[in-house]
């Protein structure tokens, strides 16, 4: 038996092969016997009464399936959280692009001009479109306030506070929507009849999810729904939520037509109907003492949740929880809200509300700096959080936390001291020109992975492992892979716990008819959650075979093929047990949000072009401890991928809203960066492992998208004097205030 | 319509609608469906081929405009095992993600290669500038390049 140690190393993508020789299977590439082509007719209009649907034009009507709410077998509706989205507006419509009505067809060209020619005619009613007059109540379009939830984080009492301070900095901030832009657009394939039941493929994040909504939307037992995932183009969130709403159409038209029916949105229908990351609103009010240590934080935090409620209620929580940051202080109160508007429902994006509340913090942050007269480094110093003491929800760190240090070596590796000085210097002397600007920011923050408080308790989640009598072991779990690497990772520590070959592992196909419930692929916790049941259940193979006498000479694969001959099959299975001493309470919002936070520090260098008024960046440095690394190349690839994202959250990706629709809903007027807009990420862990996680690992999916977009603003503010606060943000904002 | 061209070294002839989208025909009639639609509108680059001897967005390409071309794609670019050392760079240093952008990038990237056998970094962007990638803030796919004509 080789002795290898695979966790920390560099092993290659396990279906790496597939994927460079386009041999991977994704939906699109499925074909089936008989199988239609189905589309979605959807709402013209952001809300109203559906008064007639007109079946226009120079089509053969009879020869499409039509499927209407009254089509729908079980329940009209998404089941996650509060169960108010339908999956076909019955009467009513509450935003644009809302889905009415589905068509199919064996010719795929055919239904695209039924889609057309398909009129949904409306009695319009007001709509609501934005956060501000949701809040204000200028319609009442959900519920009785437009309020799908809010929290209130209290610590100590910030009302005590604000008298005596000898100082009060109070701010606002503002994010606007993102397109996940997944290169692979939504799709889903379904074979749907009463006697076998409903069997979709598909892109996704989470089979289980699909499959809960679909027992809800049939009525038929577990057994009877069966979700296979297909080699997944990217999802970052945008295939979270939204796969149950397509892989529902495609199993409705399935079910009528008896056929085969596959649905593939283009680009333009996945831009405008699916989700986006929330727009937010936060304000700040922070009391400091004279020399910089923080007394108060206040803060108010509100969400655009869009027509129906979704997994805003979870985001709002991420949001919440992060809103504070690595910092400690005596009285916090953080109330937040998330709201209704009538555009579509916004929804999961990596970093789940964090990166929003985060670059609302670490703005404020460099203000307050500025107001008592310190540096942004020198304030943080004075505040970060330390071993032993308490975040905002009252959670006791009780691991080693170094922000001191993290961000001692990345100023220094970002050449930040001799950088600001410099680029002071030389902005000053090249007036009298056009010319560019330089400046330097950074950001310090932390991202929480696994659900939030006592999320995972709830999900309570399976990994089962087998073993073959040849001595090979299978994993068999719901969490996908989507690009991130879950199926090289698992192999890993499969691996390392059975001192295995890396290549005797092998990764089942997530099909919720074979492989258990090990939770969704979110909330970076496929690594540090899942990865820990992978470990588990292989360690039990092992205690299996020791337990049965057979493992006598350690020989794996001989014990293995004994078991097997003797009883049949050696299959085990682990659930969630939470760490010790996580408590949390649900009701005051109070205790330990997350098992395990990764810390970060990033620091951004850019350029200021004062005739284009384009800003660049230019440099990145990156700085994480995410406990123990893995895999050094997909880890590093996580975080460029997240940082390069989060820099088109930043400067390039504006979603532009007409009437609670997006405008710009393609690719040549939404704007990802490209090859040529990057600058060179440079990646730097510290290690320091997590007694909880294999291999010590924590959590690291969504923390490179929270901390990029406050340390670009803070580096723009260094270069132009001028202090901006709403990102995207494009050259024309940044103009209007050097111009007048 | 009648369409013939070559397809990865094989003669191929086609009954088509002449404004037929090459990506679709590639996938749909000749079931190669290594070519991926990203965005149908020549951004994204994911559905890019070769096309006589130009790396082309497929998607902008009605077929009647291939009668008598040479065509390579993905399918086309290891030769029966042997990997292409862009495709194994891609492997081995993380050129590659969900692996959607990935035939269009390799395609591009070898086609780079090609032109210029030792590009800069500035060459090397801007000659993937037309394929876009949203997993990998492109540090690994420029590494990856230089990896493959290292070699």
């Amino acid at each position: 038996m080789a002795n290898i140690h695979p966790i920390g190393k560099p092993f290659t993508r396990k279906e790496g092969r597939k994927k460079v020789t386009g041999q991977a299977l994704y939906v699109d590439d499925l074909t089936f016997p008989e199988m239609l082509h189905g589309a979605t007719v959807r709402s013209p209009v952001a809300r109203g009464k559906i008064t007639n649907i007109v079946f226009g034009g120079d089509i053969t009507w009879d020869e499409f399936v039509i499927v209407t709410a009254k089509d729908i077998p079980g329940a009209n509706h998404v089941a996650l959280i509060l169960n108010d989205q339908p999956y076909l507006a019955d009467g009513f419509v509450n935003h644009p692009e809302e889905p009415v009505l589905l068509l199919a067809h064996k010719d795929k060209y055919l239904v695209e001009e039924a889609r057309r020619n398909v009129h949904i005619e409306i009695e319009e009613l007001p709509a609501v479109f934005s956060l501000e007059d949701s809040l204000a109540k200028k319609g009442i379009i959900w519920g009785e306030d437009n309020v799908f939830k809010k929290f209130l984080v209290d610590k100590g009492n910030v009302d005590d506070v604000w008298s005596n301070a000898d100082l009060i900095i109070e701010g606002e901030y503002e994010t606007g929507a993102q397109e996940q832009l997944y290169i692979e657009n939504n799709g889903a394939i379904a074979i749907a009849n009463p006697t076998e039941g409903v069997t979709v493929w598909g892109s996704m994040q989470c089979p289980f999810y699909v499959h809960k909504a679909l027992v809800k939307l049939f009525e038929l037992p577990d057994e009877k729904i069966r979700i296979i995932q297909t080699e997944t183009g990217g999802g970052f969130g945008g295939k979270e939520e939204y796969p149950s709403l397509i892989a529902g159409h495609a199993a409705l038209l399935a079910w009528k037509s008896g056929k085969p029916v596959k649905i593939i949105y283009d680009r333009a229908e996945d831009m405008v109907a699916t989700t986006k990351r929330h727009p937010s609103r936060t304000r700040h009010k922070t009391a400091v003492t004279r020399d910089g240590k923080l007394l108060a934080i206040e803060i108010d935090f509100v969400i655009d949740g869009g027509a129906y409620c979704t997994l805003s209620p979870v985001v709002l929580s991420r949001g919440t929880i992060h809103a504070a940051g690595p910092y400690v202080c005596p009285n916090v109160r953080i109330h937040s809200r998330a709201v209704a508007t009538n555009v579509p429902p916004h929804g999961a994006f990596r970093g789940f509300g964090a990166p929003q509340s985060i670059f609302a913090l670490e703005r404020h942050m460099d203000k307050v700096a500025h107001a008592v007269g310190l540096t942004p480094e020198e304030f943080r110093r004075r505040n970060f959080i330390h071993e032993g003491e308490t975040t905002a929800t009252s959670q006791i760190i009780r691991e080693r936390v170094d922000m001191d240090g993290l961000l001692t070596r990345t100023l220094k590796l970002s050449d930040y001291h001799a950088k600001r000085e410099r680029f002071a210097r030389e902005n000053q002397t090249s007036n009298g020109g056009f010319s560019k600007k330089r400046g330097i920011g950074f950001a310090t923050f932390m991202h929480g992975a696994g659900f939030t408080g006592s999320g995972e308790v709830y999900l309570q989640s399976v990994v089962s492992a087998e073993a073959t009598a040849e001595g090979k072991v299978r994993i068999l779990a719901a969490s996908t892979e989507i690009g991130q690497g879950t199926n090289t990772i698992f192999s890993q520590i499969a691996s390392e716990a059975l001192g295995l070959d890396f290549d005797s592992i092998e990764i089942v196909q997530p099909d919720t008819g074979h492989v258990p419930n090990s939770g969704p692929t979110v909330a970076s916790r496929t690594s540090m959650v899942v990865g820990k049941l992978v470990e588990s259940a292989v360690l039990g193979l092992k205690q299996t075979l020791i337990g049965s006498g057979l493992y006598n000479d350690a020989d794996f694969k001989k014990a293995c093929a004994n078991y097997i001959a003797k009883f049949g099959s050696l299959k085990t299975s682990s659930t969630y047990q939470p760490p010790p001493n996580v408590h949390w309470d649900d009701e005051k919002y109070q205790g330990d949000a997350y098992g395990a936070y990764a810390w970060a520090v990033y620091v951004a260098e850019v350029s200021f072009d004062e005739l284009t008024y384009e800003a660049r960046v230019e440099d990145f440095v990156a700085m994480q401890e995410v406990g123990r690394v893995l895999n050094p190349v997909l880890a590093a690839g996580q975080i460029e991928g997240g940082v390069a994202q989060a820099i088109g959250f930043t400067l390039f990706e504006n979603v532009v809203w007409k009437d609670g629709r997006m405008a710009n809903n393609q690719m040549t007027n939404y704007i990802i960066p490209t090859p040529a807009d990057i600058p060179p990420i440079r990646v730097f862990f510290e290690e320091n492992p997590y007694a909880y996680g294999p291999g010590g690992a924590k959590g690291i999916g969504e923390l490179p998208m929270d901390g990029a977009a406050p340390a670009i603003l803070n580096a723009i503010e260094n270069a132009t004097g001028i202090s901006f606060n709403r990102i995207p943000l494009m050259p024309e904002t940044l103009m209007k205030p050097i111009v007048s | 319509m009648i369409v013939s061209f070559t397809i990865n070294g094989e003669s191929r002839t086609v009954d088509v609608f002449p404004m037929a989208r090459l990506l679709d025909v590639l996938r749909e009639q000749l079931h190669l469906t290594g070519t991926k639609e990203g965005c149908g509108e020549g951004e994204c680059g994911a559905c890019t081929v070769v096309l006589d001897g130009q790396i082309v967005n497929s998607c902008l390409v009605p077929v009647a405009q291939v009668n008598g071309s040479e065509i390579k794609t993905i399918e086309g670019v290891a030769r029966q095992d042997q990997l292409h050392a862009v495709q194994q760079a891609f492997i081995d240093h993380g050129g590659a993600q969900c692996g959607i952008c990935t035939p269009g990038m390799v395609l591009a990237a070898v086609d780079l290669l090609n032109r210029n056998p030792r590009p800069s970094e500035t060459e090397i962007r801007n000659g993937l500038a037309g394929n876009l990638c949203r997993c990998t803030g492109y540090m690994k796919i420029f590494e990856s390049v230089v990896r493959a004509y290292q070699k």
